[in-house]
């Protein structure tokens, strides 16, 4: 039934770690909820909207890593994943 | 009886979800599949990892009409907005003249996408069309389907035409919402018709400006029926838009890998600047 969707393991591991995140940060939110507040980013944001950032901007660091560079992506994800930390810590 | 926390209620929202999954994750999912592999039909995929991208990020074709998208969104923004908000202001404030102008305002919106770029394909027209036989009898060398510059404006024009009443009809509706004792406030102090648009009318326009703007972008950016219609991208690829290029690249050309590829940076860009309008939007509304 779901041949036609042409899973590949790549993309296997990148949803389950995206629904992975998604689930952790949920039961994260149930044991303590999150409060909006001021970081570094010019708006008010909760630990989800940071989340949602961070992940919005990871696709942004890879196609750049992508267009301008031949560097390794892991290189470009070691990028996102240090971005997310400071994201959810300080933003 | 002890109350039971009872959170069977979350079931009822199932259905939606099944339906978003089967409408778009799982189509979504696919298409992240398919730009990573190349695919020459069922059962025959090789994995090529981030080739597709590095080619679509690199490639000059979709660069230019990256950027030809760009400046038509952004042409559409600086015309409609401020012919919208000046359509509005002009519009009659109530009785039968007020409803008369609102149904004829309306009328472009009722207008089928396609049929609107058949309509201006034959109005433009240096033959037979009124609009392009006027322009060349004003002794005007116009002729939109050679003059890349005439392309382009007879494209906005035909925008214009079908979308500043958008504009016209979200402004109009906030311009009602404005209780009359302001305006007296404005006589009493003697303000200007400048300073009422300006401290009065604009401010209480925002939230649905944001809105209109939002629509607008949107709107523009994902354009396909109408210049596809009316120039079929031409002359050359002037007036290829981002959707155009990519229905060639998945449908005409058969390239599915390049295409999903593609079409993930496209919903990238989308989501990003729906996601900085959203932000303005719920920004705007716990400013007031």
């Amino acid at each position: 039934m779901i041949a036609w969707m042409n899973w590949t393991p790549s993309v296997a591991i990148f949803f389950a770690v995206i629904a992975g995140l998604l689930a952790v940060m949920t039961v994260y939110e149930l044991v303590s909820p999150s409060v909006e507040r001021k970081g570094f980013l010019p708006i008010a944001t909760t630990r989800g909207d940071r989340l949602f950032i961070g992940l919005l901007s990871a696709a942004y660091i890879h196609l750049t890593f992508l267009a301008v560079s031949d560097v390794t992506l892991w290189v470009a994800l070691a990028v996102s994943v240090a971005w997310m930390v400071v994201l959810l810590r300080w933003g | 009886m002890d109350r039971i926390p009872d959170n069977r209620a979350w079931w009822l929202v199932l259905p939606v979800f099944l339906l978003v999954a089967f409408s778009a994750l799982i189509p979504l999912m696919t298409v992240v599949n398919y730009s990573v592999q190349d695919i020459f039909g069922p059962g025959q995929a090789y994995f090529v990892g981030t080739e597709w991208f590095r080619e679509v990020l690199t490639d000059q074709r979709l660069q230019d009409s990256l950027l030809r998208q760009f400046l038509f969104s952004g042409a559409v923004l600086l015309i409609q907005i401020p012919l919208g908000i000046g359509v509005a202001l002009l519009m009659p404030k109530s009785g039968i003249k007020g409803s008369l102008c609102l149904i004829l305002v309306a009328i472009p919106l009722l207008i089928p996408w396609n049929v609107v770029g058949t309509i201006w394909q034959i109005f433009a027209r240096g033959d037979i069309g009124l609009f392009g036989w006027g322009v060349n009898q004003l002794g005007v060398d116009y002729n939109y389907t050679g003059n890349t510059v005439d392309a382009w404006l007879t494209v906005l024009l035909m925008d214009v035409w079908h979308w500043t009443p958008l504009v016209a009809l979200l402004c109009y509706s906030g311009l009602r919402a404005i209780p009359e004792a302001f305006y007296q406030a404005a006589e009493i102090d003697r303000a200007s018709r400048w300073a009422v648009f300006r401290y009065i009318q604009l401010p209480r326009l925002k939230s649905v400006l944001v809105i209109a703007v939002l629509l607008r972008f949107m709107d523009s950016f994902m354009i396909y029926s109408e210049p596809f219609v009316l120039t079929g991208g031409g002359p050359g690829s002037s007036t290829t838009f981002l959707s155009q290029t990519l229905t060639t690249m998945a449908v005409g050309q058969f390239d599915l890998g390049r295409a999903a590829a593609f079409s993930l940076v496209y919903f990238l860009i989308v989501l990003l600047i729906s996601w900085l309008f959203f932000t303005a939007i719920t920004h705007a509304d716990k400013d007031t």
